[in-house]
C-alpha cells in the first residue's frame, strides 16, 4: 500500500500519544472500533471550564492510516472550542492524509472519535448539573453517566 | 548486510545464481523449440527438458520423468489436477474432498466445479493447522473421485500427514493430489512412499524462475487420466499444449538438483535459525503466540501474532524486512486470513499476525538485526495500543462490548 508522506509522517512520528484520566470531569474519552475489525481507537480531550479543548490524547491499535487519523485528529482539536470539533469531518482528515480509498475507513474512525469524546465530556457535564440541581437523584445521575461511558470507554 | 532484509520465502524465493548460469545459453545459442524434430537446434533444446524432467521426478520420488508435465505454475498445475480429474472421471463420481486452508488455486477451481454441478467436501483443520486423517477417510464415498491436500501451508507453514492421507486414497482406491509447492525439497515428500497420484510443483519456491511450474501425474498404478485444458499442438503427452519454456524449464531442473544434494542440509540450517528467532521474539516480548503446530512445521516459517498490534502498522514499522501479514488491511479484502480462522484463531489476533518466511540467503547477522528492530518496533506499537493499556490494567477485552463497525 503506497501512503502518503503525511500519513508516514505521522505514523512514524505520532503526535500527543497518551492518556488522560478518564475520571477527571473535565476529560471526555471515545473509544471506538473493535480487536476483530482491526482497529480501535481512543481519543481524549481535555475541556477548559472555557470550553475550549486545552489537551487532546489518543491510543490507536490499528493501520498506519488508523494512526496517522487519529494523531491529526488530537492535533486538530487542540485550542478548538467543542462546537468547533464537531465540525471535524472525516473527508477533512482523509482529503488532509490523502488516504487511498480502502483507508477512508480510518478517518470514518477519528470522526466516530471525535464525536464520542464529546458526547462523553457533556454527559459527565450534564450529570455534574444534575447533580448539582437536584441531590436527592444522585444515584440516579451517576448512573447514566457510567451507562454512556460503558458503551466507549469499557 | 543490506536492507531491505528478504523474510517473504513463502511468496517467492530469489533465484539461485547457479541455476541463473545454468538458464542463459538457452535463451541465446541453444534456442530451440524443443518440439522441433527436424535439425540439432530442436535436439539440443528437447534434450535439456528431459534432463531437466529427470531431476525433478527425482527429488520428488517419481520413478518415470515422464509422469512430470510442465506448466506455467502452480495454479495452472493445482487447475489441471483439479478439474482434469474431475472432468474426466465424471461417469464414477462427482465428489471431490479437499481442505479450507488450501492455496486459492484450489479452493477457488473447486468452487467453479460446485457450480457446474459437483460436490466439494471442505475438510476442517485443528487449531494446529493440521488436517486430520480419520476426517478425509469419513469424508470418502463412492462417488469421490479426487482428494486434493496441500504438502506444506503458505501462510502458516504446517505439514499436512500426506502419508497417512495416502494410505486412505489408495486402500479407496481414490485419486489423491498434492499442492506441495512449499514443502519441496524442505520437508520429507515422495510421491511413491507417500501414495500421491498428482502433485503440483512450482520452480520459483525453490530458488529457480518464476512462470514455470510442473504437474505430477502418476503413470502406473494407478495410471491418472486427464482431461487436457489448453487444447493445441499435444506437448507434455497430450496433457498440457504449448511451446515449452526450455530455459525455465532447464531452471527448475537445475534449483532440483541443488534440493536434491543440498535441500536436507539447507533446512537444518534455516529451523536453527528460525527457532533463534522465534525464541528471542518469544522471550523479549510477552503475549507473543505462534501460529499453528510449530512441531509439524516448515522449517522457514515463523507465523506468529503479536497480540495488541495491528499486522499493517507492524510492516510499516519494520519496512527494512519485507514480511507478510494476515491482517486484512494489507489487501483490499478487509478479511482476515482465512487459513488463521479455519484454525480458530480470532480475528483480533489474526489481525495481530506476521509472516516471516526464512531461507537459503537468510544470514544470522539478518536474524539478529530483525529479531532487534521487531521487538524494538512491539513495543513502540504497544505503548500506542489502547488494547495493551486496557490488557495490562487487567481488563478482559473479551468482555467488553465493542462497537460493530
Amino acid at each position: 500500500m503506497a501512503y502518503s508522506d503525511k500519513v508516514i509522517e505521522h505514523y512514524e512520528n505520532p503526535r500527543n500519544v497518551g492518556t488522560l484520566d478518564k475520571n477527571d470531569e473535565h476529560v471526555g474519552t471515545g473509544l471506538v472500533g473493535a480487536p476483530a475489525c482491526g482497529d480501535v481507537m481512543r481519543l481524549q480531550i481535555k475541556v477548559s471550564d472555557e470550553g475550549v479543548i486545552e489537551d487532546a490524547k489518543f491510543k490507536t491499535f490499528g493501520c498506519g492510516s488508523a494512526i496517522a487519523s487519529s494523531s491529526l485528529a488530537t492535533e486538530w482539536l487542540k485550542g478548538k472550542s467543542i462546537d468547533e470539533a464537531e465540525q471535524i469531518k472525516n473527508s477533512m482528515i482523509a482529503e488532509e492524509l490523502h488516504l487511498p480509498p480502502v483507508k477512508i475507513h480510518c478517518s470514518v474512525l477519528a470522526e466516530d472519535a471525535i464525536k464520542s469524546a464529546i458526547a462523553d465530556f457533556r454527559s459527565k457535564q450534564a450529570a455534574k448539573k444534575a447533580l448539582s440541581a437536584q441531590p436527592s437523584s444522585e444515584a440516579q445521575g451517576q448512573q447514566t453517566s457510567a451507562q454512556t461511558t460503558s458503551a466507549h470507554a469499557e | 548486510m543490506q536492507t531491505p532484509i528478504y523474510m517473504d520465502y513463502h511468496a517467492t524465493t530469489p533465484l539461485d545464481p547457479r541455476v541463473l548460469e545454468a538458464m542463459l545459453p538457452y535463451f541465446t545459442e541453444k534456442f530451440g523449440n524443443a518440439a522441433s524434430r527436424s535439425h540439432s537446434f530442436g535436439w539440443t533444446a528437447e534434450e535439456a527438458v528431459t534432463h531437466a524432467r529427470e531431476k525433478i521426478a527425482k527429488l520428488i520420488g517419481a520413478q518415470n520423468p515422464k509422469e512430470i508435465v510442465f506448466t506455467s505454475g502452480a495454479t495452472e498445475s493445482d487447475n489441471l489436477a483439479v478439474k482434469g480429474v474431475a472432468e474426466l472421471y465424471k461417469e464414477k463420481g462427482n465428489h471431490i474432498i479437499t481442505t479450507v486452508i488450501e492455496h486459492k488455486a484450489v479452493l477457488d477451481t473447486c468452487k467453479r466445479l460446485e457450480k457446474q454441478g459437483y460436490e466439494v467436501t471442505y475438510l476442517p483443520v485443528g487449531t494446529d493447522g493440521l488436517v486430520s486423517p480419520d476426517d478425509v477417510a469419513k469424508a470418502i464415498r463412492k462417488e469421490t473421485v479426487l482428494v486434493s491436500v496441500m504438502l506444506a501451508n503458505n501462510e502458516v507453514g504446517t505439514i499436512q500427514p500426506i502419508a497417512e492421507i495416502g494410505k486412505i486414497t489408495r486402500a479407496k482406491g481414490v485419486l489423491f493430489h498434492s499442492d506441495a509447492v512449499q514443502g519441496i525439497g524442505k520437508t520429507p515428500f515422495d510421491v511413491d512412499a507417500m501414495n500421491v497420484d498428482l502433485a503440483s510443483i512450482t520452480a520459483h519456491k525453490m530458488y529457480g524462475p518464476k512462470g514455470i511450474g510442473a504437474l505430477y501425474v502418476r503413470r502406473s498404478k494407478p495410471r491418472v487420466r486427464l482431461a487436457a485444458q489448453l487444447d493445441g499442438g499435444g506437448h507434455e503427452f497430450g496433457m498440457r499444449s504449448g511451446t515449452l519454456n526450455v530455459p525455465g524449464i532447464v531452471g527448475f531442473g537445475k534449483a532440483a538438483e541443488i534440493m536434491l544434494n543440498e535441500g536436507k542440509a539447507e533446512s537444518e540450517r534455516i529451523l536453527a535459525l528460525r527457532e533463534k528467532l522465534r525464541k528471542r521474539l518469544m522471550t523479549e516480548l510477552d503475549e507473543v503466540k505462534v501460529n499453528g503446530s510449530l512441531e509439524h512445521r516448515l522449517p522457514g516459517n515463523l507465523n506468529v501474532s503479536f497480540a495488541f498490534v495491528e499486522g499493517e502498522a507492524m510492516i510499516m514499522a519494520i519496512k527494512d524486512v519485507a514480511v507478510s501479514s494476515g491482517s486484512a488491511c494489507t489487501s483490499a479484502s478487509l478479511e482476515p486470513s482465512y487459513v488463521l480462522h479455519a484454525m480458530g484463531v480470532g480475528d483480533d489476533l489474526a489481525h495481530s499476525s506476521i509472516r516471516f518466511g526464512l531461507g537459503r540467503f537468510t544470514t544470522e547477522e539478518e536474524v539478529d538485526f530483525v529479531a532487534d528492530l521487531v521487538i524494538a518496533k512491539v513495543n513502540k506499537l504497544r505503548d500506542m495500543s489502547p488494547l495493551y493499556e486496557m490488557h495490562k490494567e487487567g481488563i478482559d477485552l473479551a468482555s467488553v462490548q465493542w462497537a460493530a463497525h
